[in-house]
């Protein structure tokens, strides 16, 4: 049975300048599950995370063609209510970035956003999503001191229930775990599988035992590609393209 | 929809208002001087020097000043620029690399940089009772140029210090020294920088009172000598402006028309310099 | 010994005395001041001639309160009215305005910085004491020459903004990206983001520019002598006369050799502008370096 979508690329062209980094993408995202964007560095990978939530658009110069749909609404359309599209979207960027206020208000200050205003509410939403991040028995005693003072595995964790806090239902994730140590990569990588079930998950990553790890479903892109994609182990085990089978194999990177 | 909205784009309007005011205010300044100064502009302002009665209105031009102030912010961008250069060249190729040497030298550049230029006129002042100058064209030549040094290292410095460490080190590599190194290849690649640091100081100095009201006097004469009173020509117009006399008045209008034409010229040339030669660096 | 080796070692040494002479200049220039202004210190003590406020030099008195608070309306006017304008300025241009209109607007506001203090008080003469005296004065109900403390702060206002949107600017590229897409992700609108998170990681830095600016205002001279009036008495309102420290200075300079003290009671209003100026320069300078520090 195909799996439901909420994300459909279409003919996605993505050019910064002249440079031409997506060309020509199309592909329906299955839901629930962990879906992870390889190839080599500066193929197009973290661009194409952008485009989900138009993050694209802060650069200057770009330009972008083609479609892309969340929930049957094309986001590039002008019209579109950004802060609505990026609210279904968590964000993990490759090292975390804790907003320069305290531990709870990071977490707060999204729901705080949409409007959220009464103290107990904030406090059972902070509460909760910092358990689901694996983070409240290490800092619930220190919930009001500034987010930049605890360990980058941590923010790394705080910046997830900041993002789960405003309620997505995709995270999308930017090499996570690159800046991180093999202990606090470990607890994001768990957190993802334990929160696949609630959560279209997206992670770009060039760590290929990582992919392995976490994948059920794999993207591989090729200077600005779209070269295969398919269900994890299909791709991985008998990959229908050369190209991905030598990426795969460490034969090109 | 929501307040957000509407809150956002009242800020965004005012912003932009802000942005346009002050591209307006420019605007405003060189139409109001032009206004002014542009139907008292008379060929004899800028061929003649001061004839006697000229602050009652009479014959004569400003020549005095204008090159009053050619030679003395020449002078001391020169001056400036011979004491700017080793320091730059030492924060960049000698000393060791954000050491704190070097850190403390960029601090006090700053600082410098902060005082205001009635400070170094003050100060330019002492120096000279100390070693027993008078008001003259060299006293205003050495404040200024202690004025500018900040500003010139400063520039330099941004420059200079964006020069790739791999042109340093394949110069290193083929046996030049650094001495050798910083002529050859630091100051050829920073060149274009160079110019636009000198000009940048150099519109600074000439565009300065404060700091020469009391070191280089005032004479309508035109400067013949590094030892006597030189007139300068912000001086002009704040002295034009402070006589009674309409005529005189505008005279100062038209000499303020004149000295923003200078620095015009000298903004632009600075631009046009940068950009045409920062293409043959190597970036 | 080569002789090629040699050069290097002497140009290396010469360098670096220079460099060492160059921040000596700071010293010098602290030091030349307080050796001028101590016979005047040595007269009454440091606190009575900054509160006493009468200026008498002929009879040695010296009192330099109405001078310090002429400097301390024009600079306030200067920095409230410079502070909104720069800030929306350089938010709008660090946050919201394409590239190729930065590149634009950069090069225009360096202009600005470029223009002779004089031109500032041609202009002032020219445009902010005629609106002061026949429109804005009466419409208030009370008289003005128009050479006041609010002209000398609005011209001083307008010459203070390039360096604060010039330091604001680069505060804000400090700002990490990923801190505003953070924000942006969460649905927050890109005010929001600037209000609640930009403006909040910026606000030393903002700070630091803003101190800049007023150090600026404080020492500046000729523009504000030209509209300020030059009147010895404390300013009592906006539409005052007033006569800051360094147009004190400026303007007395010729005369002063004749009368004892004179000289040395201008050059303790300098040295009191410098330790002022000082003050703000330096505390603006390390809370920069450590903005630089964290790119």
């Amino acid at each position: 049975m195909e799996p439901e979508t909420h994300i459909r690329v279409k003919n996605l062209n993505v050019y910064y300048g002249k440079d031409h980094v997506l060309r020509d993408v199309s592909i329906n995202i299955p839901d629930k599950r962990v879906i992870v964007i390889i190839g080599p560095s500066g193929c197009g990978k973290t661009t194409l995370l952008r485009s989900f939530n138009r993050l694209v658009d802060t650069v200057d110069g770009v330009r972008v063609s083609g479609e892309v749909m969340v929930d049957e609404e094309n986001i590039f359309d002008p019209h579109v209510e950004l802060t609505h599209i990026r609210k279904k979207m968590g964000l993990l960027s490759q090292t975390p970035y804790p907003l320069p206020m305290s531990i709870y208000d990071n977490v707060a200050y999204g729901p705080r956003l949409h409007g959220i205003k009464d103290k107990k509410k904030l406090n059972s939403v902070v509460e909760h999503y910092l358990k689901i991040a694996g983070l409240w028995e290490e800092v619930k005693d220190k919930l009001h001191t500034p987010a930049t003072q605890v360990s980058i595995g941590q923010q790394q964790r705080l910046c997830l229930a900041r993002g789960l806090a405003v309620e997505p239902e995709i995270i999308l994730a930017d090499e996570p775990t690159s800046a991180l140590d093999p202990k606090s990569s470990r607890h994001i990588e768990e957190s993802f599988l334990r929160l696949k079930k609630d959560y279209t998950i997206i992670v770009v990553t060039h760590i290929l035992r990582q992919a392995r790890r976490l994948a059920d479903y794999v993207i591989f892109l090729y200077c600005g590609e779209l070269i295969e994609h398919g269900p994890a182990r299909q791709v991985f085990e008998s990959p229908r393209e050369k190209m991905t089978r030598e990426y795969i194999q460490g034969v090109i990177s | 929809m929501d307040r957000r909205r509407i809150e956002e784009n009242i800020f965004k309007g005012l912003m932009i208002v802000s942005t346009i005011a002050l591209c307006l205010i420019l605007v405003l300044i060189v139409a109001a001087i032009t206004f002014k100064g542009l139907p008292s502009m008379r060929l004899s302002m800028i061929t003649q020097t001061p004839k006697g009665g000229f602050y009652l209105g009479k014959e004569g031009g400003i020549l005095n000043a204008i090159l009053g102030s050619i030679y003395l912010a020449g002078g001391a961008t020169i001056l400036a620029l011979f004491l700017a250069l080793p320091v730059v060249l030492y924060l960049n190729l000698y000393a060791r690399r954000n050491g704190s040497i070097v850190r403390l030298v960029r601090f006090c550049l700053d600082v410098l940089w902060g005082i205001p230029s009635i400070v170094y006129g003050a100060f330019g002042f002492t120096i000279m009772l100390f070693f027993g100058l008078r008001a003259s064209l060299l006293g205003g030549i050495i404040t200024v140029a202690l004025l500018i040094l900040p500003i010139m290292c400063r520039a330099m410095d941004e420059v200079f210090s964006m020069v790739p460490r791999g042109l340093l080190e394949a110069s290193y590599a083929v046996g030049a020294t650094r001495w050798e190194t910083a002529l050859k290849v630091v100051v050829r690649q920073g060149l274009p920088g160079m110019i636009t640091a000198v000009l940048i100081a150099f519109g600074r100095g000439i565009g300065d009172a404060a700091s020469v009201i009391f070191t280089a006097g005032f004479s309508d004469a035109v400067p013949n000598s590094l030892f006597r009173p030189a007139a300068t020509l912000p001086l002009a117009i704040f002295f034009q402006l402070g006589t009674p006399f309409p005529q005189v008045q505008n005279r100062a209008y038209a000499s303020a028309f004149i000295l923003t034409m200078i620095i015009l010229f000298i903004s632009i040339t600075t631009r046009i310099v940068s950009r045409k030669y920062t293409r043959h660096i190597i970036k | 010994m080569n002789i090629r080796v040699y050069k290097d070692k002497i140009t290396a040494r010469l360098m670096g005395v220079i460099a060492f002479l160059s921040c000596l200049i700071l010293v010098l220039i602290i030091a030349g001041l307080y050796y001028r202004s101590r016979p005047v210190l040595e007269l009454k003590p440091f606190l009575e001639l900054l509160t006493s406020g009468s200026w008498h030099p002929l009879r040695q008195e010296f009192g330099f309160y109405p001078f310090i608070m002429g400097s301390l309306w024009v600079t306030g006017v200067a920095i409230i009215m410079a502070i909104p304008l720069c800030l929306l300025t350089s938010i709008y241009l660090s946050e919201y305005a394409p590239g190729y209109l930065r590149e634009w607007i950069k090069p225009l506001i360096d202009l600005l910085a470029g223009i002779p203090s004089v031109i500032y008080g041609v202009w002032g003469v020219l445009v902010i004491v005629p609106l002061i005296k026949d429109t804005i004065a009466p419409r208030v109900g009370s008289f003005s020459s128009g050479y006041c403390v609010l002209s000398g702060g609005v011209v001083l206002g307008i010459m203070i903004c390039p360096i604060i949107i010039h330091v604001s600017l680069e505060v804000f590229r400090a700002v990490p990206r990923e801190l505003r897409e953070a924000s942006l992700s969460l649905g927050a609108t890109r005010w929001q983001t600037i209000k609640q998170v930009v403006l909040r990681k910026a606000r030393p830095g903002i700070m630091a520019a803003i101190v800049l600016g007023l150090s600026r205002a404080f020492g500046e001279t000729m523009a504000v002598l030209m509209v300020v009036g030059n009147v010895p008495r404390a300013p009592g309102s906006l539409l005052d006369a007033a006569y800051p420290l360094p147009a004190l200075i400026a303007n007395n300079y010729g005369e002063m050799l004749s009368v004892p003290l004179y000289d040395s009671a201008l050059m303790l209003a300098c040295f009191i502008l410098l330790l002022v100026v000082l003050l703000f320069n330096i505390v603006a300078r390390i809370v920069l370096i450590r903005i630089e520090r964290q790119m």
